[in-house]
């Protein structure tokens, strides 16, 4: 479904990825996970045309992604939950959901879709006159993947949504998320909370400085010694 | 008393037109965080437009509202769309180059028009130019009284749009976080010409309403850009709600100066309430609002 291809990219002369290649089946659940600094929000900001490529390609069903222009992102299926939420402070929880759904196919099912995302999240739908800015953390991270929904995609990528959250409520959101792969919507993660992360997705790839150092299946990159050093502290 | 009263009307009808040429600014610098140091300037080009279509058509100012605003709103558009963004691109020494270009805008503006129509003052003489009415012991002036009811009008116009419609709220979302608009689809360069040509419509359709009671010259332009900064300045950079109230501190202000200090120092008493706000009130009256 969608495949990065041998991609470098970074701001300015500063490269940040060298060489990143990846993919992403249908319906799969896949993980990036590495350091502070390993370029996981950059790859997800070259998927979304955010940051331009310095070589490389991105597929994206058969189309070219790194032509796209990054308003056009979405219309072709893919929702980006960004790192830091990045919702419209000063607008309510409601008007947020609605700039989730503005691709004319999103908004010809808007209502319908925002029963089903306060189904998902009753917590929202309590809160829908709220200024966005005013809610909690946690909230406010539901808040996001929401907004992501109401686009209705077949892709749906998170960036970091355990930021500045509790075990409680990370552990909230991923099973929110494993509720959203049940719906048959495909997943793409990025997280720096490895251990978990690692048992609930289907694959994943690990990243260094950058780079693209090991992929597999979750558990069993979980038993990797080179993870277990690096990241789980074992 | 009574002088008391009149004053605060004069203040209150004129801070009503001040507030939209303001809004048209303010709504500039929440989107492209620029001060549009032209405002004043699209606005006396708006101002020659309804005084042309006057002179040789006959047509009254206010008909002019519907020909002056859209005409500047393109004139905006195309302003932020061959002018300002292609600033973004390119790398520069100054940050804020937009800002200088904006300055430039508005002294090819007005030399333009020096070249078009001379410094001559020009003005409109309309039958209903100094007609008035009394309520009470209250004197109202007919085209103040005209251009404050229009001024709120499309104030409120403004409101609906940006509150309601799609299109506003992808306004207020790129304002408040550029890089997640363009997340949900929003076309961003697309909003910000948008943006300037409806701030400048705004400042097109106050001077199209000044017209009838003000005379016209290629640099009445400037003192308005000012005026436009003070209320921007005073509303808090960027909330709307802000700028109405800014508007009209501003009108009753320049109002009270006139009358109770000097004709001559009118435009000082503005820049005094802005040097109070910068120093005692700095985030401005959105401090008070909240929006």
């Amino acid at each position: 479904m969608l495949r990065v291809e041998h991609v470098d990219a970074g701001y300015g002369d500063v490269q940040v990825l060298w060489d990143v290649s990846f993919n992403v089946a249908e319906k799969e659940f896949v993980v990036l996970v590495g350091a502070n600094g390993a370029g996981k929000s950059t790859i997800m900001r070259t998927i979304s045309s955010l940051v331009p490529l310095g070589g490389g390609q991105i597929w994206f069903e058969d189309r070219r992604l790194d032509l796209v222009k990054p308003y056009k992102i979405v219309e072709h299926g893919i929702a980006h939950v960004p790192e830091a939420r990045q919702l419209f402070p000063d607008m309510s929880v409601l008007e947020n959901l609605e700039l989730g759904s503005l691709t004319p196919q999103a908004k010809a099912r808007r209502k319908e879709t925002l029963e089903w995302v306060f189904e998902l999240f009753p917590r929202l739908k309590e809160r829908r006159k709220q200024m966005a800015g005013t809610m909690s953390g946690g909230e406010q991270q539901m808040c996001a993947i929401a907004r992501g929904l109401m686009s209705r995609p077949k892709l749906i990528m998170f960036d970091e949504p355990s930021l500045g959250l509790s075990p409680l409520l990370t552990q909230d959101i991923f099973r929110l998320a494993l509720q959203i792969h049940g719906q048959g919507i495909t997943i793409l993660m990025v997280e720096q909370n490895v251990k978990q992360t690692l048992a609930i997705c289907d694959r994943a790839y690990v990243l260094e400085n950058g780079r693209v150092i090991l992929e597999g299946k979750g558990v069993e990159l979980l038993e990797n010694q080179q993870v277990k050093q690096a990241f789980l502290g074992i | 008393m009574e002088v008391f009263i009149q004053t605060l009307v004069a203040g209150i009808l004129i801070g009503g037109v001040y507030a939209l040429i303001g809004l048209g600014m303010t709504l500039i610098m929440g989107v492209m965080r620029i001060i549009n140091l032209a405002h004043g300037q699209l606005m006396m080009v708006a101002m020659y437009i309804t005084f042309l279509l006057y002179e040789y058509l006959g047509l009254d100012p206010y008909y002019a509202l519907l020909i002056a605003p859209p005409a500047l709103f393109v004139l905006g558009v195309a302003i932020q769309k061959y002018l300002l963004n292609p600033l973004l691109e390119v790398d520069s020494i100054i940050p804020q180059n937009q800002i200088l270009m904006t300055v430039g805008i508005g002294m090819v503006l007005t030399e333009t028009m020096r070249f078009i129509f001379h410094s001559d003052y020009k003005s409109v003489k309309t039958s209903y130019s100094s007609a008035t009415f009394m309520i009470g012991s209250i004197c109202w002036n007919v085209p103040m009284v005209v251009a404050f009811g229009l001024a709120v009008l499309l104030t409120a116009c403004l409101f609906l749009f940006l509150l309601k419609t799609d299109t506003g709220k992808s306004v207020r979302a790129t304002a408040q976080n550029k890089d997640a608009a363009l997340i949900m689809g929003i076309n961003a360069e697309w909003i910000t010409q948008l943006t300037y040509g409806l701030g400048a419509a705004m400042a097109a359709a106050g001077g199209t309403l000044l017209l009838p009671i003000y005379y016209l010259f290629p640099d009445v332009g400037a003192p308005f850009t000012l005026k436009a900064f003070i209320i921007t300045v005073l509303g808090g950079m960027g909330s709307t709600v802000g700028a109405i109230l800014g508007g009209l501190v501003l009108g009753v202000a320049e109002s009270l100066g006139a009358t109770y200090i000097s004709m001559a120092l009118k435009d000082a008493v503005g820049m005094v309430i802005f040097v109070l706000v910068l120093l005692f009130l700095p985030g401005g009256l959105k401090t008070l609002t909240k929006v």
